[in-house]
């Protein structure tokens, strides 16, 4: 069976495992993106590292979220929508003609704002993912990927005993890491994360915080997130978007400390938004 | 202080008059039941049940109707639930937006809306006559399924626009296809709205009589059904002719037919409510 926390090494390729991954996961280039015919994003270049955190902070409406939303082109089910330049995700144009959509949502993962649990059991919102691409032979190996993913999401030891009960029963908190645990069964390279703690009281929101913190070390994650607190806290790196436009990326320390922009310096000290 | 006084009066103006018109509307049907009953309570046993028509009105019996209503509409069921189903998850989640599915869309609303006569002299020109299959039971069923086949294609999509977007993400976001997500996210959300429809069109369907007739369902006939090729007639058909007749017992008949009717679709419905409830329970 597949170690669902893969070694680093499978994302840094012939690098020096020792030192700091420094492998571009993410590349996008010259990036526009409209809805109908409002543009809501203007000319976005920026590059995401493996295996790091990058957090994307802005005011409301800045576009952070519908930019998460094109690295697994989840807006390609909004109509009218429309995307300009370039994304590459490990080296291959997820826009590009021969991408398959359906298995760059395989490969890119996501946990939504509010988190969604299928109305079905707890085993079965973690075996979905599995089911639908058809990612284990039998199902032995299934309950093996699920036990898996619930433990990979900290989520295992409060559902082990009720894995037949509905999904919808569990907390809030328990609801949004049974959904990062259903997203991590089909062993994504990327996790995009939407605001995943925003509806959840500060207990909760610290458990998700830690389990980023873990997970970091096998996958890419790219979370969105209004509080600039908890950017701080999770993320190694951060981009600050404003009015559809990315204002300025970097180290998060250096975004917190020392921005080079004096919007960024406005937002991070809360000036305004 | 004056303009809180009139708008409490509105207020109170408009929900006098809302109990006065369903009270209307109750004791209306309250006291179409009570006559019906009171009609047709003392023809109603296990006699009436199991014997054919006669011209004898106290040796007379619904069996042949009352079967072949139940064959029609099952009939009606199992052709326009996949068909409207199929038709609905296309317009709603293939087809939509464009000008096409817009011109289909007001098609069968107005479809919806078209008298139940004309879908039987297509029945009988389509069913009967262009494939062939007679005054057939297989024919009556199609005919009907045609007829609801509107009701059930927009309350499906009805039911489908409820579905939550959260739901469809999550699904897609996971790595499911197009139809992997309907098949296994939206339709089973949508399946309480589909029964609601399902019991609409059926309602609907169980009282006609004129397209039934159109395509040439028998008033008389002494014998059940016995497969999709029999010829056939139904309860309202019979309830028809038993109404007309000049004879107090053909009346009382006709009221008992009556009821038996109400309880079929009662049951019919009953069913319907309980698989909803079902599945709404699945989900929750």
């Amino acid at each position: 069976m597949t170690n669902l926390l893969r070694p680093l090494t499978t994302f840094t390729g012939k690098s020096d495992p020792a030192k700091p991954p420094s492998k571009v996961m993410i590349s996008v280039t010259g990036m526009n993106f409209y809805y109908s015919d409002t543009q809501a994003l203007s000319d976005i270049t920026i590059d995401l590292q493996a295996n790091v955190v990058t957090a994307f902070i802005g005011p409301s409406g800045c576009g952070k979220s519908t930019f998460l939303r094109t690295l697994n082109r989840m807006n390609d089910i909004i109509p009218g929508t429309r995307v300009e330049g370039k994304v590459l995700i490990d080296g291959r144009d997820i826009y590009g003609p021969e991408t398959d959509v359906v298995d760059l949502r395989r490969r890119v993962g996501m946990v939504f704002q509010k988190s969604n649990p299928f109305p079905k059991s707890i085993f079965e919102n973690v075996a979905y993912g599995l089911k639908v691409n058809g990612l284990t032979k039998n199902r032995g190996e299934m309950e093996g990927r699920v036990e898996e993913s619930l433990k990979a999401a900290a989520i295992w030891d409060e559902v082990k005993d009720r894995l037949t009960e509905s999904a919808l029963m569990l907390s809030g908190g328990q609801q949004q890491r049974l959904c990062i645990a259903r997203a991590l069964a089909i062993q994504p390279e990327v996790l995009l994360m939407d605001e995943p703690a925003s509806a959840l009281d500060p207990i909760a929101t610290q458990r998700i915080e830690e389990l980023i913190y873990q997970l970091k070390t096998s996958y890419t994650i790219v979370i969105v997130t209004h509080n600039m607190q908890q950017a701080a806290r999770v993320s190694d790196h951060t981009a600050f978007f404003w009015l559809g436009r990315l204002v300025e990326s970097g180290p998060t320390e250096q975004i917190f400390t020392s921005p080079t922009e004096k919007l960024t310096e406005d937002y991070v000290t809360g000036r305004f938004g | 202080m004056s303009t809180r006084q009139s708008r409490k009066t509105g207020d109170r103006l408009l929900q006098t008059m809302g109990i006065l018109v369903l009270v209307l509307a109750l004791v209306s049907l309250g006291a179409l039941i009570q006559d019906v009953v009171s009609d047709g309570w003392g023809r109603l046993n296990w006699q009436f049940l199991t014997s054919p028509p006669s011209r004898f009105p106290e040796a007379a019996g619904i069996y042949p109707q009352l079967l072949g209503s139940l064959y029609v509409m099952l009939l009606t069921a199992a052709l326009s639930l996949p068909m409207g189903i199929g038709a609905a998850v296309y317009l709603e989640e293939y087809g939509g937006g464009g000008r096409w599915a817009r011109i289909i869309e007001v098609n069968i609303a107005n479809l919806a809306g078209v008298p139940s006569v004309i879908y039987g002299l297509l029945g009988l020109g389509l069913f009967v006559r262009g494939f062939g299959l007679g005054p057939s039971v297989l024919a009556g069923g199609a005919t009907l399924a045609l007829l609801v086949l509107p009701v059930v294609i927009l309350s499906t999509r009805e039911a489908l626009r409820t579905v939550p977007m959260s739901a469809r993400e999550g699904s897609y976001a996971l790595g499911a296809t197009k139809w992997q997500t309907i098949w296994h996210q939206v339709l089973p959300g949508a399946l309480p709205g589909i029964f609601t429809g399902l019991i609409l069109a059926m309602s609907r369907a169980i009282g006609e009589t004129a397209p039934l007739i159109t395509i040439g369902a028998l008033t008389y006939i002494p014998f059940a059904p016995t497969g999709l090729d029999s010829r056939f007639t139904v309860l309202p058909i019979q309830v028809y002719n038993w109404v007309s007749r000049p004879q107090a017992a053909f009346a009382e008949n006709a009221a008992a037919g009556i009821i038996v009717l109400l309880v079929l679709l009662l049951t019919m419905n009953a069913v319907a409510v309980v698989l909803r409830d079902r599945f709404q329970r699945a989900r929750a």
